[in-house]
Parts: structure tokens; C-alpha cells; sequence
């Protein structure tokens, strides 16, 4: 079977050359016949990087440790489910889900734009053939998925159990689903400038995949946080961690890009913009994934790997794609490039889309800034130099802030110019109720005195308030024009203008989950305590009391998964009972280790499971670091049992069932004489509305890329158009 | 086990060499003016973001943020400009009987509306 | 105004903006980043007010847990030099022995035993392991048999 995925691997690399050479070729001497086998070369990439990844998939499904990346990401331990995940935990199969993704979606989009784009598609292709060229060259050479041993171990490592969680399953598929689609309008990008045409057709087919490419990637960020908070012990959800921001890249110029566009389809702006943006969302995405799985930075995310040559590849890839952008935009600056019309007026809607730009690029700007520095300071200074959380914040929260006033502002501005007293009277209603918001800070302080977090609140009002005044008016309108009702105006209101009202409410998700960031970052409380059996502490007005230890074992396909330790805790709030949250540590084995049969079993990874309780106002949240030193004798006692036991020759079954009996005893020991644990303790306010505006986001940018009736009309006709003239000159 | 693997690899490189090479060896349609193709396509496409602009614009001034005046200033540019994009297309592509591929175009303004909104 | 002397003053202005937002950056980031070291550097030398941003891997058998503080010590990568940190804090569930930590520091003052660093508080970070590199995969030779 690896003999076949890895000669899958070696003819995807072949046609993949193959069809770079095609459909270039194809392109310049007008041969149809190339340039219809380059795109079919696109598609053969697909069904052979498919048929690899599911061939290392099967091996992980079914345990097949011949194969070297099987045995050291899984085992026989690790629920199917993250069996199937922890091909991605590893470098060899993130590089070939990367492969595939990138394969599947350039094939889907290149069938779904069948005779549109002809004279730019064939450079598309030949680019998209050139990352999947690229990936598998790196795998072939440097990552294999299909090294294979003689002599398969009996036993695998196992899923790192951090990564045992139900997001493992989706993020990182959701992010690297977002970076490979925003390789496709990079590429389309460099088509249309080769070949110079960089109009409305190109716009509308590049919003479209720029788009899906946006929501993909901003999903897998979101369910990046929800999982650092939910899943990680420390109750954060954004570190400022160099992957973290690597991921944040991309989307802000796709942000961009996705607003801009609108210019140039509306007055013919901005086209050096968006071919800038376009471009840089690309490269950023490249640089994303070589951040991720290179370790050139310090991250909690860096999977070091020594002596492994990607980072060189993907320098060298970089260097060739910023270098071939910059010479593209600039040869193209005065024609293909050269706008068609000006700015009228700072006071219109072309001049808050330039802003927003602006303030994006921006916020882009110093989060590159503070994840390079180490590297920056190093080539400068010969010293490495790191900057905190409160670095990046310092910029980002005032640039946000003005981002989101702009998100207020824009939707309501009209384009080319419009009056002071207009866009005050359209702005009117919104302005009071944030001006009633900034009123209620003031008296309450409800942010404890964060002055940026109450500006947060007035803004985001503001913003909510006009998105909301957007789609009223909306119906509004459409009612008088129609006579409908207000729910069937409301729904074809959407239907007809897709992209607004789903931009709007695309704003107030944007507004509300910044709400929510401002709130529970500046009047959070945490406080860490060691509490005994009966113990309680108290935070911002709720009771914890530890109630109760629990201990349980757990066990998978018949063997022992791990050991949970943890508590039971009742919180109360003026002698309410809110919520009991349970929260503990599961420890996983060591495999194969020297250490002896009991101890082994406190050897190896833990993981915290969190105690949350989540609400509209605040989550409660408690994570628990037992104490284990109590039962460290009755581990060591249980070990020289064991050894004493196994040198007088112990039955493997007697044995199983020995330990087993152990491993009771233990942890009915802890349950019967429990030590005192330490606990961080957090009320995070509004941390929910994070994750209610990110789905409303989400809500907003599905109604936004919905393609409008008339659009599947012209897609099913410019299919049949171009099947009619093959069909003609075929005869 | 070991002779299965690369019997397999070999169909399945003779299987893509066949899909991969099918276009070379078919004949293939005369090559059509790609540049023109591009061009009808582009006209189209701008037509049809013409006449989202339109509908905006519309909606633009029943929200408020247009007076009536503005509104049937730039209305009229717009269409003028819609007509020209049109004119352009038909002489790439005489117009065709039968029902029109692009959405119809709104009504021009011609009453005044019903409700003021402001 | 002549509209192309408008636009030259926007671009003026706009660039302006832009180099301020650069030399805010450049000065604000070089002002308050914490110097990255490994323990060696440290040992050589350490300025008493400064904060470091230490890596390094954690010491096998070092590591102390008491009520409140964590402590334990870091060494280089590649050899023995290592320097003693105390942490109260949120430690990362993937922390133990031989792993490789970053970590927020400064020195402990003069009261404390030398090469002696506090930790500041919830800045340890442990490298995520992809790779157990303690462990080995079962060989059939050693480990139980399946059952």
C-alpha cells in the first residue's frame, strides 16, 4: 500500500510539472488541446493526492504501524475519530492534507468556471499546479508520509492528548481549507496580470473564492480560540502566538480585499489596491502554513522538527512569490492597472472603504511587525527580542476601535459625495443610542475603568445600531415599493442584495463579537487557590466549593486510555446554587517506557478538562491541577510489587488483571483520602458573545456568497454556451 | 503482497496518462478568438454590475442617504453608462431572440415615491 | 482647491501617517521587547532590572512543586549550563522534565542564590510536542504482546 501512495506522490509531481509546462505553453502558442490537458493534469492532482491521503488515512484507521508516521502519532489506545485526526498532527500528513485541499478546491473552482476566464484560467492553473508541485516535491524529499519499517511495532505512541478534542477534528482543516482557497484567487490574480486583464469578469469570479476562502479561514481562527479557552489551562483565547497571528494575516488583507472590490467594480479604483492585496493574501497564506510547521519562531504551536529542509523550500517559495507580485503590479501599474476615475470627496463611501483599507493594512502591518521581531532584531541588532501581548495591544485596540466606527460609518455614506447634514441625519438614531451606551458607562464603570473597553462598547453600538437601522429601512423601503410584508421583505430584501445585507450583518457580528473581546479581557477576574475537600474561595460574588474528589480510569478498545483525577465543585451565588462544574485531569501512560509497571501510568502526557459554565453575562470556568505526591508511595509500592511479581514469572494475564486491581486501589485512594488541589478560578464576563458574534459573522458571509439566482442562471448557460461550441467544432 | 503494489502503481499511471493526454489526442475545435471571448465575457459581467449599481442606487435614495435630486442625477449617468456597456456587447454579440440571459433592468424613476422615509 | 493638489496632500498626508506608524512601531517594539536567551547567556551575564525571555529545556528531576510557586530549572539545548527559575502561575498541561519552555523572567535580587530567576507570572509557555521524543513506538521484542 505505501509503495502505492508514494508512486501516487512521485506522478502527482510529474504531472504537476507537466502541467505547469501545458498550460503555459498552451496559453502562448493558443492551443486549446494544452490547455485543456493542463486542467485535466489539475484534476489528475486531485484523484492522485486523494488516493494517497486516503491510503495514509486507511493506515492510521487500521493501525498499520509499518508505517513510521502511524507509529509515532497513534495507537491502538486513540479513539477511531482521533485516529483518523492525528494524520494532520504530524508534518508528513499536514503536508498532504494541504496537498489535498489545495487539489480538491483548484479542481471544483476551475470546473465551476468552465468557459469563463479562458484567456486567464490556463495561468491560473499553471500556478495552482505550481504550489501542488511545490508540496509534493517537499513531501517526497523531505516528509514522506509512506517510510515504512520492515517490522511493525506492536504499539504506537498515541494522539498527543492535548490534541484529543473534538476541534482537532475541524480546525485544522477549516484553517488549511482557508489558506489553500485563498491560493486560488492569488492565482487567478496573477493570470489576469499576466495576460492583462484585470476587469469585472476577473472581480466577480475572485470575490467569490476570496470570500469562501475568508469565512473558511476566519472558522478555523474562531474554533482555534474557542479551543485554547475550552480545552488549554490557562482561560485565554488569543496569546498573540506567532501562529496564532500568522493566521490572522491573510484574513485582515482578505478583509480588505473583500471591501475594496467593491470600488473597483463600482468606479474602476483602487485597481493597484486590490491587485496588492490579492496578491499579499496569498503570499501571507504560504506563510501561514511554513509558519505553522518550520519552528522558525517560538510558538506554542512550533513543531520542531530538526534537520528538516521545509523551512529553505518554503523561504525560497516566498521570496518567488513576493518577488514575481511586486514585478507584476508594477509592470501592470499603467495600464492594466490605471484607474478609471478619482477620489470626488474625503466625505463619501469610496473614502471609508479607503480608510477601512488603510486601518486594515495597518493592524496587518504591526502584527507582522511584532511576529518577525525576534527576527528583525536579530538581523539588526545580533540580538533576538521578543514583544509581549500588551505590545501588540497597544496598537491593534485603537486601530479596532477606528475599524469599527468605520464599519458604522461606511454602510451609511453615499458613494462619490455626500453632505455633513445628510450623512448626520442617516446617522442620527444610531448616534444617540451610542451616545446613551457612552452615558451608561460613564455612570456604571462597568469595565472597571478601561477606557478602551468602554469606547469598545459606544462604537460597537454605534455599529450594531446601523447595520440594524440598514436592514429596517431596507424592508421598509421594499415594502413601499412592493407591497409585501414585512417578512417577505425582509427575506427577498436579502435574496435581491445579498452582499450588502449579509455584509451588514456580517458588521454586527463584527461589533458584537468585539464587545465581547473588550469585555472579558478588561474585567476578568482570576484567582488561583489551593483548596482542600470542603474548602471554598470566592470571585466576583460566586462561591466555589470543593465538594467532592473524583477519580475514574478509562479505558479504549480494551486497553487503558487514561486516569482522570479531578472534583466535584458547587458554585453558588448568594446562597443560590448556580452550577456544579467538574473539573479534572486525565493522565495518559507512557508508551514503552523504562519506568515500572504503576508509575508508568503518571508518566506521560496530562491534560486539563475544564469545568465551564458558559452564560450571556459571564462563563464561570475552573480548571484543577491535582495533587499527586500523596499517592506517589502507593505508586512506588505498587511498582515493587509488580517487579517483584513479574521476576517470579507472572502469567500476562494474571498480570493484566493485577495492575488492574492496582490501579483501583489507587484511585479509590484518592477518592477516600483526597488531597488538597490547586485551582484557577475565572468569571469571565461576556466571553459567550465571542462566540455568538462569530456565528453571526458566519450567518452573514454564508447570505453574502449565496450565489443570487441569476448568477446559477448564467453559470448553467455559459456551460451549455461552451459545450455548444466544442460540440460545433467537433463536427 | 510486494508485486501487488507496483502492478497497481502501473495501472494507475496508465490510467492518468490516458485522461491526462486525451485532449492531444482528440481533434480538437479550431481555436476561437480567446481575446474576444474574454472581452463579450467582461462586457457582461460589467452590465450586470451596472445594474446591481442601479438597484443600489435605488435603494441608496429610498433609505435616505440620497436626495431625489442626486438620486435621478447619478441614476442617469448610470443608465447612460449601462446602454453604453450594452451597445459594446451588441456589437460583439448581435442580441439574440428569446428570453434575455442578465436580469431585466429596474424601471427608471419616474413617479416620486410613495413614502418619504425621512 | 485644484483636485490634484488635493490629492498630493492626502498622499502627503497619508504617507506621513504611515512613517509615523512605523517609527511608533520600531521604537515601542525595540523599548519594550524582553531579550530572548538560553540559560548560557544568562550565566554570562544579566542586567539586575531587566526581563528575559528565557528558552531552554527543563532539567530532568528539577522540578519542585510546592503551595504556591513551581520551581525547576532550565538548561541550554545543546548542553549542561542551566539557571534556576521560580514561577507562580498557569503552568501549560504539556510541562514536564525535558521539554522545551519559554518563559518570562528577571533576575531574583541579590537576597536570592545566584543564577536564581522569578518567573513572571502566567508567561510559561511549553512547546507543543507533535513528536514524543521520550518515548518509542512498542517493538514487538520488548513491550506486552497484543492481546
Amino acid at each position: 500500500m505505501a509503495t502505492v501512495g508514494q508512486a501516487c506522490l512521485i506522478f502527482a509531481l510529474g504531472f504537476s510539472i507537466y502541467g505547469v509546462a501545458a498550460s503555459v505553453v498552451g496559453a502562448r502558442t493558443r492551443r486549446e488541446s494544452l490547455v485543456r490537458s493542463g486542467r485535466r493534469a489539475l484534476y489528475a492532482l486531485f484523484a492522485l493526492s486523494l488516493t494517497a491521503f486516503l491510503i495514509t488515512e486507511f493506515a492510521f484507521f487500521t493501525s498499520d504501524f509499518h508505517f513510521t508516521v502511524v507509529a509515532t502519532h497513534s495507537s491502538t489506545t486513540t479513539p477511531w475519530y482521533y485516529r483518523l485526526a492525528a494524520m494532520w498532527s504530524s508534518q508528513q500528513g499536514s503536508l498532504m492534507l494541504w496537498l489535498t485541499l489545495l487539489a480538491g478546491w483548484s479542481s471544483l473552482c476551475v470546473v465551476m468556471l468552465r468557459g469563463r476566464l479562458r484567456d486567464v484560467a490556463p495561468y491560473a492553473v499553471a500556478v495552482l499546479l505550481g504550489f501542488g508541485a511545490f508540496f509534493t516535491a517537499v513531501m517526497l524529499f523531505s516528509a514522506s508520509p509512506f517510510t515504512v519499517v520492515a517490522v511493525a511495532p506492536v504499539e504506537g505512541v498515541g494522539l498527543n492528548p492535548l490534541l484529543r478534542h473534538p476541534s482537532m477534528m475541524i480546525h485544522p482543516i477549516m484553517l488549511y481549507s482557508g489558506y489553500t482557497l485563498l491560493t486560488i484567487p492569488f492565482a487567478f490574480a496573477v493570470g489576469a496580470l499576466i495576460v492583462r486583464r484585470v476587469d469585472a469578469e476577473w472581480l466577480r469570479a475572485t470575490r467569490v473564492y476570496a470570500l469562501g476562502a475568508w469565512l473558511a479561514l476566519g472558522v478555523g481562527i474562531i474554533l482555534g480560540a474557542r479551543w485554547s479557552y475550552a480545552e488549554l489551562g490557562w482561560g485565554g483565547y488569543w496569546a498573540w502566538d506567532p501562529v496564532e497571528n500568522a493566521s490572522l494575516l491573510p484574513w485582515l488583507t482578505g478583509t480588505a480585499f473583500l471591501h475594496s472590490v467593491k470600488i473597483q467594480e463600482r468606479r474602476g479604483m483602487m485597481k493597484v489596491w486590490n491587485a496588492s492585496l490579492v496578491l499579499a493574501t496569498g503570499t501571507l497564506a504560504i506563510l501561514g502554513t511554513f509558519l505553522v510547521r518550520s519552528g522558525v519562531l517560538d510558538s506554542i504551536h512550533a513543531f520542531v522538527q530538526e534537520g528538516s529542509g521545509v523551512a529553505w523550500f518554503f523561504t525560497a517559495l516566498i521570496v518567488v512569490m513576493i518577488a514575481g507580485s511586486v514585478y507584476l503590479v508594477i509592470t501592470r501599474r499603467d495600464n492594466a492597472l490605471k484607474s478609471e476615475s478619482r477620489l470626488d470627496s474625503l466625505l463619501s463611501r469610496e473614502s471609508a472603504f479607503l480608510g477601512n483599507n488603510l486601518v486594515l493594512v495597518a493592524i496587518a502591518f504591526v502584527v507582522l511587525w511584532g511576529t518577525f521581531f525576534p527576527l528583525i532584531s536579530e538581523a539588526l541588532t545580533g540580538q533576538k527580542e521578543a514583544v509581549g501581548p500588551p505590545w501588540f495591544d497597544q496598537y491593534t485596540v485603537p486601530l479596532v476601535l477606528i475599524l469599527v466606527l468605520l464599519s458604522g460609518i461606511g454602510p451609511v455614506i453615499a458613494w462619490r459625495r455626500t453632505s455633513w447634514s445628510r450623512l448626520w441625519r442617516s446617522m442620527r438614531a444610531p448616534a444617540i443610542l451610542a451616545l446613551v451606551v457612552a452615558i451608561g458607562c460613564i455612570i456604571w464603570d462597568p469595565a472597571n475603568g478601561d477606557v478602551s473597553a468602554m469606547i469598545m462598547f459606544v462604537v460597537g453600538a454605534f455599529a450594531i445600531g446601523i447595520s440594524l437601522q440598514e436592514l429596517w429601512r431596507g424592508t421598509r423601503a421594499r415594502q413601499l415599493m412592493t407591497g409585501e410584508g414585512p417578512f417577505a421583505a425582509f427575506r427577498l430584501l436579502l435574496a435581491r442584495n445579498r452582499a450588502r445585507y449579509g455584509g451588514f450583518i456580517v458588521h454586527i457580528g463584527v461589533a458584537v463579537l468585539f464587545i465581547g473581546l473588550a469585555a472579558s479581557s478588561s474585567f476578568q477576574s482570576v484567582r488561583d487557590v489551593r483548596l482542600g475537600v470542603g474548602e471554598q474561595t470566592t470571585l466576583a460574588g460566586y462561591s466555589f466549593t470543593y465538594v467532592k474528589p473524583v477519580a475514574k480510569i478509562e479505558t479504549q478498545a480494551g486497553r487503558l486510555e487514561r486516569i482522570t483525577l479531578g472534583s466535584q465543585v458547587r458554585v453558588t451565588k448568594d446562597g443560590k446554587f448556580v452550577a456544579n462544574l467538574e473539573p479534572n485531569r486525565g493522565y495518559y501512560p507512557a508508551v514503552g517506557s523504562m519506568l515500572g509497571a504503576v508509575s508508568t501510568y503518571f508518566a506521560g502526557e496530562s491534560t486539563s478538562e475544564i469545568g465551564l459554565q458558559a452564560g450571556i453575562a459571564e462563563d464561570l470556568w475552573i480548571a484543577e491541577t491535582p495533587d499527586i505526591s500523596s499517592l506517589m508511595p502507593v505508586v512506588r509500592r505498587g511498582d515493587a510489587v509488580f517487579e517483584k511479581a513479574s521476576s517470579q514469572g507472572l502469567e500476562p494475564k494474571a498480570r493484566a488483571v493485577f495492575l488492574a486491581a492496582a490501579l483501583n486501589g489507587l484511585t479509590t485512594q484518592y477518592r477516600e483520602n483526597p488531597p488538597p488541589a490547586q485551582f484557577r478560578v475565572l468569571v469571565s464576563p461576556m466571553v459567550f458573545w465571542i462566540w455568538i458574534g462569530s456565528l453571526i459573522v458566519v450567518i452573514g458571509a454564508m447570505v453574502a456568497a449565496w450565489p443570487a439566482v441569476g448568477a446559477v442562471r448564467d453559470l448553467v448557460r455559459a456551460r451549455q454556451a461552451a459545450r455548444v461550441a466544442q460540440e460545433l467544432g467537433r463536427a | 503482497m510486494s508485486v501487488i503494489g507496483p502492478i497497481v502503481a502501473v495501472v494507475i499511471l496508465g490510467l492518468v496518462v490516458w485522461f491526462v493526454s486525451q485532449p492531444l489526442r482528440s481533434r480538437v475545435a479550431a481555436q476561437d478568438d480567446l481575446r474576444d471571448d474574454g472581452r463579450v465575457a467582461d462586457l457582461r459581467a460589467a452590465r450586470d454590475a451596472k445594474y446591481r449599481q442601479i438597484r443600489d442606487l435605488e435603494m441608496d435614495y429610498r433609505t435616505g442617504k440620497l436626495s431625489e435630486d442626486e438620486w435621478r442625477s447619478i441614476d442617469r449617468e448610470l443608465r447612460g453608462e449601462a446602454v453604453e456597456v450594452l451597445h459594446r456587447l451588441d456589437q460583439l454579440v448581435p442580441p439574440q431572440q428569446g428570453a434575455p440571459i442578465a436580469p431585466a433592468l429596474p424601471e427608471p424613476p419616474s413617479a416620486p415615491p410613495a413614502n418619504d422615509p425621512r | 482647491m485644484d483636485p490634484a493638489r488635493k490629492r498630493r496632500i492626502r498622499m502627503v498626508v497619508a504617507l506621513s501617517c504611515a512613517l509615523l506608524l512605523v517609527g511608533a512601531l520600531a521604537y515601542t517594539s525595540f523599548s519594550a521587547a524582553s531579550t530572548a536567551v538560553e540559560p548560557s547567556q544568562l550565566l554570562a551575564s544579566t542586567n539586575p532590572t531587566e526581563s528575559y525571555q528565557l528558552t531552554g529545556k527543563v532539567v530532568d528531576g528539577s522540578v519542585v512543586r510546592s503551595r504556591e510557586a513551581i520551581r525547576f530549572r532550565v538548561r541550554d539545548r545543546t548542553s549542561k549550563k542551566s539557571v534556576a527559575v521560580s514561577y507562580i502561575g498557569a503552568v501549560p498541561d504539556p510541562f514536564r522534565e525535558g521539554r522545551e519552555v519559554i518563559i518570562t523572567v528577571r533576575s531574583a535580587g541579590a537576597a536570592a542564590p545566584p543564577h536564581t530567576f522569578i518567573g513572571e507570572k502566567d508567561t510559561l509557555i511549553t512547546k507543543c510536542p507533535s513528536k514524543f521524543k521520550e518515548s518509542e513506538p512498542v517493538s514487538p521484542a520488548s513491550g506486552a504482546k497484543k492481546s
